[in-house]
């Protein structure tokens, strides 16, 4: 056959072999450089991206720092929230898994099918968590039945525990899964990760660094299916430090107590330290919503409520002080009797004239002729109106300032409010008018421009008592890993020693007393038959809203707008003080009937004396 | 037909390395497939019934003589190309792919089964056109042609990397015959043309797979993922290897495909380079030991089967192996008697089926 042709073994066809064998030699040659590149030369690399592929680490949460109060009672505390998870990996029938989970929680299966979806990205090693907080009952159950729930698991984590229930939650605030916008603020070499729990409002916030402690980490041997092969701890989460605070539980237990259906705020400092050991505001919120992550209707009905539950009235709350700004001129009066002549009493007709204008005394027919003692008692507004314009605004602002009015004291907590103590110098930058006589008087009687906060009076209150210094106000008392470790206590800031007279301080502090064990006084309603008390009431006139801002409110509504803020500060005992108190109640009129029997309640507790017989004084 | 001289003519030597290639194969699959529940029975175990049918296929292929191949393959070559047609318009679609048949018993890859018939048909063509001074262009219109349809229709499927091998093995054929050094200028400018024309007629995903392999780092978790992990496969695998079974890559699963494409990462993590060379000196072996034959073939046809045959396997060890350490896209080209399939067991045992029967038949004319 033509096909069967001989070889033509010659030169041509040897070279033809040649260049074949070469050729395949090259190859060859070039996947041996090649393999002697990865294995010889990248050895280590590859090695270290292989180990890096086998391990994923996974957050163990530490718990937070314990909140305590100044007797070492829990404030804010951790327990256990047990969340029903699942391990894909090990789930075999996914329908019937959902539905007996369903069953034994007693919820609907598409609540649970949600969830799952919800997390379906989570990396296969990670498990889902088909619902959060689940009661202990639950836990048991599922327990027992874990033989038949191929896949599920329980996950405890460490949440927030709420022994005072609501009672201070404007104080700790709470925690919650941090935001984007917290992640982005927070800076690049923070130990911060999507999916920490920050505390979202109070010291858990200002003092969450101190609080949430470092996490450990869990390291877990994983396959590319994602597959749990074998997990260690790498390192354990070190808890967060406790807080021992100036608080003192019963006393901040009562005075929320005491609140409870009123909008207001009550505060309790030791007159000798500035250590505030109580310091409610009402309508307050349970903090344990936010534990296992709140609804958004809860929510949005947090934020849209008009009586503003999240708001801490107690720091952040600005009043005019009404009648409880009158022992700023009285102390005025007794240091400078060159200026004030105070010594001569003043003649009461029920009203006074400044310029064409009448200002009149809350007494219409007069209080007659009345000196200090009886101006403070009785609460008359013309002694004060006469007495403030002797002095002017501005030595008004500097008594207010030095007894710790308008300014703010830097406490870890929200939305702290300086108040406003006005002078010629602020109006003219502010409003860029010039003062006025009858604003003074105004002012004299706590109203007008001036603000202040329910701390701000129970700091003006503790400084009279203690004869005029000014001590920092703060919460905080130690700050440790160990309880009771003297190193991190805070030390007790004079802000400004006293520079008033002992004697205008007696003269003053005589006539608050009166207020309280007078018979004519306005404050009567806080007498207590084993303690002397000294008191001020007041009452700050509300500012009348526009119409349309009352459009689709109820009468009741209406009304409650329009009534008087009752404000009543007090110390005692009346002659050794130990604690200032100064509480408001939003729209609560008369002071005896509000301000006045919690401010009652709270010394009751303090002092350990009868319980409260609220009913005397209604 | 048979003849006793047959089996004292037969190279013992090229079986026994086709043999234990095949059996460190299978340890292999043992290795990259253990821990895989599912499939009953294991691979590994299918494999060997994969080798025995390959042996058989082998025997049959040396068994009739090779110069009847002739006769048969311009018949055979019209068949595989009408059922490439078939298969571009009947074909089942698996894995997108349209490159199966199903004529009952199993699925049967008609683009396969072109690789030793297009050897068959350039050996005829060759063999009957000897030229001393190499090919004109004109002389290369017939060849390429027969090679060009089923590339097409093969690339088409969308099969790149059955394709690819096509094209080499026809290459290697023609380049062995010999082409005027003007005209390999001039195709090899042509090939340029068409490379950068052909990108246009690529599929999107083969496109891709060809970007993923000039920077595989751009998309780590996508079509870079399995460059990657196999690259960290073999290197973590050092001189000497993580030991039998001992291959964090390969039995943590992060290797894909690695009972197929991506065998040799395991069997490299596992054994290391000192492995790897044994195994790579299996294979220049078994491609050296055909080379010989063809040299020692008693004819210019069988000189050419034997070329084509052999450039089936060393073009499919080349690429895969390429392909697993990042010097080739990735374009699905197995690791011949390496990894796990009937498919690409039955090629490569035609294949060296082909070199058996030209190597037997050296002495006859």
């Amino acid at each position: 056959m033509p096909l069967h042709a001989p070889l033509p073994d010659d030169e041509h066809r040897k070279r033809a072999f040649e260049w074949l064998l070469f050729s395949v030699a090259i190859f060859f040659l070039l996947i041996t450089a090649r393999l002697w590149y990865l294995q010889v030369i990248k050895a280590d690399h590859f090695e270290l991206l292989a180990q890096k592929n086998r391990t994923r680490y996974i957050t163990i949460a530490a718990p937070r720092g314990v909140i305590f109060d100044r007797n070492g009672e829990i404030l804010v505390g951790n327990r256990p929230s047990f969340s029903v998870s699942i391990l894909r990996q090990d789930v075999t029938d996914k329908a019937a898994l959902i539905k007996n989970i369903a069953e034994i929680l007693t919820c609907d299966v598409e609540e649970i099918e949600k969830n799952w979806e919800k997390y379906k990205y989570f990396p296969q090693y990670l498990p889902i968590p088909l619902k959060n907080g689940i009661t202990r009952e639950h836990v048991e159950r599922l327990s027992e039945n874990s033989m038949y729930l191929p896949g599920m698991i329980i996950e405890t984590r460490p949440v927030r525990n709420y022994p005072c229930g609501s009672a201070g939650a404007h104080i700790f605030g709470y925690v919650g899964l941090i935001s984007a916008e917290e992640l982005a603020r927070k800076p690049s070499n923070s130990n911060y990760r999507a999916g920490d729990f920050v505390g979202k409002g109070g010291l858990e916030k200002h003092l969450n660094s101190t609080l949430r402690g470092n996490d450990g980490q869990l390291m877990v041997e994983v396959d590319v299916k994602g597959k749990l092969l074998r997990q260690r701890v790498k390192h354990h989460p070190t808890p967060g430090q406790n807080l021992v605070l100036t608080l003192d539980k019963n006393l901040q237990e009562c005075a929320q107590r005491e609140l409870d259906g009123m909008a207001g705020a009550a505060v309790v400092l030791d007159v000798s330290t500035g250590q505030i050991l109580a310091l409610a505001s009402s309508p307050t919120y349970d903090p344990d919503i936010f534990t296992d992550g709140i609804s958004t209707s809860a929510w949005s009905e947090l934020l849209n409520n008009p009586r503003a539950p999240l708001q801490n009235r107690a720091i952040g709350g600005q009043y005019p002080p009404g009648s409880t700004f009158k022992p700023v001129i009285a102390l005025l009066a007794a240091s400078h009797p060159e200026i004030s002549q105070a010594q001569i009493p003043i003649m009461c007709e029920g009203k006074t004239k400044i310029g064409n204008r009448d200002f009149r005394c809350w007494k219409r027919t007069g209080h007659g002729s009345t000196d200090l003692i009886k101006a403070m008692r009785e609460s008359c507004d013309v002694w004060f109106y006469n007495m403030s314009m002797r002095f002017g605004i501005d030595r008004i602002a500097t008594m207010s300032r030095n007894l710790g009015l308008g300014r703010g004291y830097k406490l870890p907590l929200d939305s702290e409010q300086g108040g406003l103590i006005p002078d010629r110098a602020w109006k003219h930058s502010h409003l860029n008018e010039s003062w006025y006589l009858g604003e003074t008087a105004i002012t004299g009687i706590g109203q007008g421009y001036v603000l202040t906060t329910p701390l701000q009076l129970a700091l003006m209150t503790a400084t009279i008592a203690n004869g005029g210094t000014l001590y920092r106000p703060h919460i905080l008392k130690n700050v440790s890993a160990h309880t009771g470790d003297k190193n991190t206590e805070t030390k007790t800031e004079v802000l400004r020693h006293s520079t008033i007279p002992a004697g205008a301080i007696a003269q003053v502090k005589a006539s608050l007393e009166a207020v309280v064990h007078d018979p004519r006084g306005t404050g009567t309603a806080c007498r207590i038959e084993e303690l002397r008390i000294a008191g001020k009431t007041g009452t700050a006139q509300v500012i009348r809203l526009a119409d349309e801002d009352e459009k689709g409110i109820s009468k009741e509504e209406i009304a409650y707008r329009h009534r008087d803020h009752a404000l009543f500060i007090a110390y005692a005992p009346a002659d050794n003080p130990e604690i200032a108190t100064a509480v408001i109640v939003e729209h609560g009129e008369h002071a005896s009937k509000t301000a006045i029997p919690v401010t009652r309640a709270l010394l009751l507790e303090y002092f350990n004396l009868e319980k409260p017989d609220t009913t005397a004084n209604k | 037909m048979f003849d006793r001289r047959l089996v004292t003519n037969l190279d013992w030597v090229f079986v026994g390395l086709i043999l234990l290639t095949a059996s460190i194969g299978i340890i292999n699959l043992y290795s990259a497939t253990s821990g895989w529940d599912s499939s009953t029975p294991p691979l590994y175990i299918k494999q060997c019934m994969w080798l025995g049918v390959g042996l058989l296929v082998m025997s049959a292929v040396s068994m009739l003589d090779y110069r009847h191949l002739l006769q048969l393959g311009p018949g055979a070559y019209a068949a595989c190309t009408g059922i490439l047609i078939a298969v571009f318009t009947l074909g089942e679609t698996n894995m997108g792919a349209t490159r199966w048949l199903d004529i009952g018993l199993f699925n049967l890859q008609p683009s396969e089964i072109m690789k030793p018939v297009i050897v068959v048909v350039l050996a005829h063509y060759f063999s009957r056109h000897e030229r001393q001074d190499g090919h004109s262009l004109r002389e290369l219109i017939v060849p390429g042609i027969l090679l060009t349809i089923p590339t097409i229709l093969v690339i088409k499927q969308p099969d790149l990397g059955t394709g690819m091998m096509l094209l080499f093995i026809g290459a290697t054929m023609s380049l062995f015959a010999g082409i005027r050094p003007k005209t390999l200028v001039f195709i090899s400018s042509a090939c340029v043309a068409l490379a950068a024309g052909g990108w246009f007629l690529l599929h999107e995903y083969q496109r891709a797979r060809i970007r993923t392999f000039l920077n595989p780092e751009q998309d780590p978790l996508g079509s870079g993922y399995h460059i990657i992990q196999s690259k960290i496969a073999i290197g973590s695998g050092g001189f000497w290897g993580n030991g039998f079974m001992q291959g964090s890559q390969s039995q943590l699963a992060f290797l894909p495909e690695r009972h197929t494409d991506f065998v040799f990462s395991v069997f490299a993590e596992e054994w290391g380079m000192f492995g790897a060379l044994i195994l790579i000196s299996l294979y220049i072996l078994i491609v050296f030991r055909g080379i010989l034959v063809a040299r020692k073939a008693a004819n210019n046809f069988g000189m050419y089967l034997t070329i084509g045959a052999t450039g089936i396997i060393f073009w499919h060890a080349i690429v895969n192996l390429s392909m697993v350490m990042g010097l080739l896209p990735v374009v699905g080209v197995p690791l011949p008697l390496f990894s796990y399939g009937g498919t690409n067991m039955v090629t490569t045992m035609v294949a060296s089926g082909i070199i058996l029967n030209v190597s037997m038949r050296r002495f006859m004319f």
